[in-house]
């Protein structure tokens, strides 16, 4: 029983890191990290439902069609996550890089006075 | 055109996303002239497109399995007269854009003169995506695609901290909506082995709502809530709009904030009202709370600013959570209602943040107190701004102010009180609107205070978004605003059938009522300046800037949400 929802919970649990990471960062890099551990809590979670007991790779190359393979739905999901996971903390890295060369900080509270 | 209506809906979606590649190639070699003109060519094209497709789509809806793969976890794409709508106003507003941009920005550096306008077609087709996906994991796809895109177009001017920060504090609240929304789609399919939104839909049917589902619903919908800048997940919001280009601007609240409402109503409607997971009484008692307090908030931030583009952000904030309102009401009328408030209310705020634009241009300065005056020597800008606050305050004949009228009236059947939250909202976000326009065109009530107070973003200082205002305004930026503002003025005259209900006695009184309420507020704030600003303070220090805080905010408001409707399902 335990074993059935320890990924489920584990899943929960990054998610809830990730954002206690970006709840109490006073590094703009550190928040980008704590971004794409947020972001690794839905991989967990992905491939926990798509497990199967005993399966396999969803590859069928060298194997019979008979052979158990986990689902290979969250598998194409988990992969789209990851370009697009990818993709933003690249883009935030590159706007935290622009920031410490032109302004010399990645202290958010040192930036700028966006408020009010 | 004679391609079936179903290539229809990806052609749509695969248009502007290879534009953007092919600018982006062809700006090696083009001056920035022809790299503009392409792209507003590659923009005509998808809307085009949409409008073929939204008129063949009619009361019906057109939908299309990509790739001949079994519906179940293939792309699905489904567009009716709301998505394929929604798309025909992103796609017209990119139009509309990239002509204002056509001469707004420094000259680019020598082959990159793609980069700005090839980003605008990205986003133009995560958009577009996003209104016409039949599917959860698509929708999920296209948020981010049109999210990396406007975390791009926001901090485009890296030579100025303000837009990195708010470009990463956008960035880093968005993501972990469009997160929170993939965990939630993981549940579903988990549940479910479906991804098509309708199909969920017909498989939950007769299950009862558990620990799982209020969560999934939960995470769905916290990535559309914080798109579409719900209170307590709005914070991004103010911070991105007062530092994004002004043209960027006009994108993000004039319909993408908007797309998250229409995600929210696309989730709740296909997917869980149908299987009665979440009643529809559930959803409307939730949501009318949620969308009351977003757009009371919103309005009383509005009125408090003096920054001219977070005025505008936060009348965006109010405005969506009208439209979210609207949505709550769960009623044909007041969803029909609500989406012509939707196009009318893009053209008038897209309008007005280019009339800011024209400002920062000449002046280098966006703050309402500093620009006193200033405004007097452009008189067609100046006229265009006066009728955007009219038509945001709701008057006739603007079809802002219809849409607003069809959402009171449908309103009026079950919560009357409503009405009283629309004539509010629409008065004071016009209001502000107003009294900002005559203090700066008309040079209107006494010189005000320019010190600023010490919690709260002046506007004065803004880098202007080009070096050195040696030409004159090029035409197109008041020509694209003045036409703007032009179409929602005609689309409100326009004869309507059915669910609208066009203009009713009553919708013209209480728009007339909304409107003298805006101009009242205005010239007693010009009158007595002090009274007028800072009246409610403890608001303002909430948006501190930090982006921890935000993400606490939108951790508390998920937990709030859960267990609301933990203890009503």
């Amino acid at each position: 029983m335990i074993m059935d929802v320890l990924p489920y919970l584990t899943a929960g649990w990054i998610f809830l890191v990730g954002l206690y990471g970006v709840v109490t960062s006073s590094d703009l890099i550190h928040t980008v990290g704590s971004l794409a551990v947020t972001q690794s809590s839905t991989y967990v979670l992905l491939l926990a439902i798509g497990y199967r007991e005993g399966g396999t790779a969803p590859v069928y190359g060298d194997t019979s069609a008979r052979t158990p393979v986990v689902d290979p739905v969250v598998q194409a999901m988990a992969l789209t996550d990851v370009v697009v996971g990818a993709t933003v903390t690249a883009l935030l890295l590159a706007l935290v890089l622009q920031a410490a060369k032109r302004h010399g900080t990645t202290d958010p509270d040192q930036l700028t006075g966006l408020r009010g | 055109m004679s391609l079936p209506a179903e290539q229809l809906p990806p052609l749509a979606v695969a248009v502007p996303l290879l534009g953007a590649a092919v600018v982006l190639v062809a700006g090696r070699w083009l001056p920035r002239a022809g790299s503009d003109a392409f792209a507003l060519g590659w923009a005509g094209l998808t809307a085009g497109v949409l409008g073929v497709l939204w008129h063949r789509a009619g009361d019906g809806a057109v939908r299309t399995v990509v790739g001949g793969w079994e519906p179940g976890v293939g792309i699905t794409l489904h567009a009716d007269r709301l998505g394929a709508g929604l798309a025909l106003l992103a796609a017209v507003l990119v139009v509309a854009v990239l002509a204002y941009s056509w001469r707004y920005f420094d000259e680019p550096p020598r082959e990159h003169t793609g980069a700005f306008p090839a980003l605008v077609l990205l986003f133009e087709g995560g958009m577009v995506g996003f209104a016409l996906t039949g599917d959860l994991f698509n929708a999920f796809v296209f948020f981010e695609l049109m999210g990396v895109a406007a975390y791009a177009l926001t901090g485009y001017r890296i030579e100025d901290p303000r837009p990195l920060h708010g470009a990463l504090t956008f960035g880093v609240i968005n993501s972990i909506g469009g997160y929170a929304t993939l965990l939630g789609i993981g549940l579903i399919y988990g549940r479910t082995g479906e991804l098509g939104m309708a199909r969920v839909g017909v498989r939950l049917a007769g299950e009862q709502a558990d620990a799982l589902l209020v969560c999934a619903f939960v995470l769905l919908l916290t990535g559309m809530l914080v798109k579409a800048a719900a209170v307590p997940f709005h914070f991004w919001l103010p911070d991105a709009h007062a530092v994004a280009p002004t043209p960027v601007c006009m994108l993000l609240s004039g319909v993408m904030v908007e797309l998250g409402v229409y995600g929210t109503y696309r989730i709740q409607h296909t997917v869980f009202e149908p299987a009665a997971i979440v009643p529809a009484s559930v959803f409307r008692d939730i949501f009318l709370v949620l969308g009351v307090l977003t757009a009371l908030l919103g309005a009383v931030m509005c009125w408090q600013q003096r920054h001219l583009k977070r005025l505008l952000a936060y009348s965006t904030v109010a405005h969506t959570g009208l439209f979210l309102t609207g949505v709550a009401l769960v009623s044909r009328d007041a969803l029909s209602g609500t989406a012509l408030y939707i196009a009318g209310h893009a053209a008038v705020k897209a309008a007005l943040f280019g009339l800011v634009g024209v400002l920062l241009d000449r002046h280098g300065s966006v703050d309402e107190h500093r620009l006193h005056g200033r405004g007097r020597g452009l008189r067609t800008a100046g006229a265009a701004f006066a009728c955007g606050g009219l038509a945001l305050a709701g008057m006739p004949p603007f079809a802002a102010g219809l849409g607003k009228a069809a959402a009171e009236h449908a309103a009026g059947v079950h919560h009357p009180w409503v009405i009283a939250v629309y004539v509010a909202v629409s008065a004071l976000t016009g209001g502000a609107v107003l009294r900002a326009g005559l203090r700066v065109f008309y040079g209107a009530g006494p010189r005000p205070e320019l010190r600023p107070p010490p919690d709260e973003m002046t506007g004065s200082h803004e880098p202007p978004e080009i070096k050195e205002p040696v030409r004159g305004i090029p035409p197109t930026m008041t020509g694209v605003p003045v036409a703007l503002v032009a179409a929602c003025l005609v689309a409100g005259l326009l004869p309507y059938a059915a669910p609208v209900p066009g203009w009713t006695p009553a919708g013209v009184l209480l728009g007339l009522l909304s409107t003298t309420l805006a101009a009242a507020s205005a010239t007693a704030a010009l009158r007595w300046p002090a009274a007028s600003s800072h009246v409610i303070r403890p608001p303002a220090r909430l948006h501190s800037g930090r982006v921890g805080d935000y993400v606490a905010w939108l951790t508390a408001g998920m937990a709030v949400l859960t267990v609301v409707l933990a203890v009503r399902v």
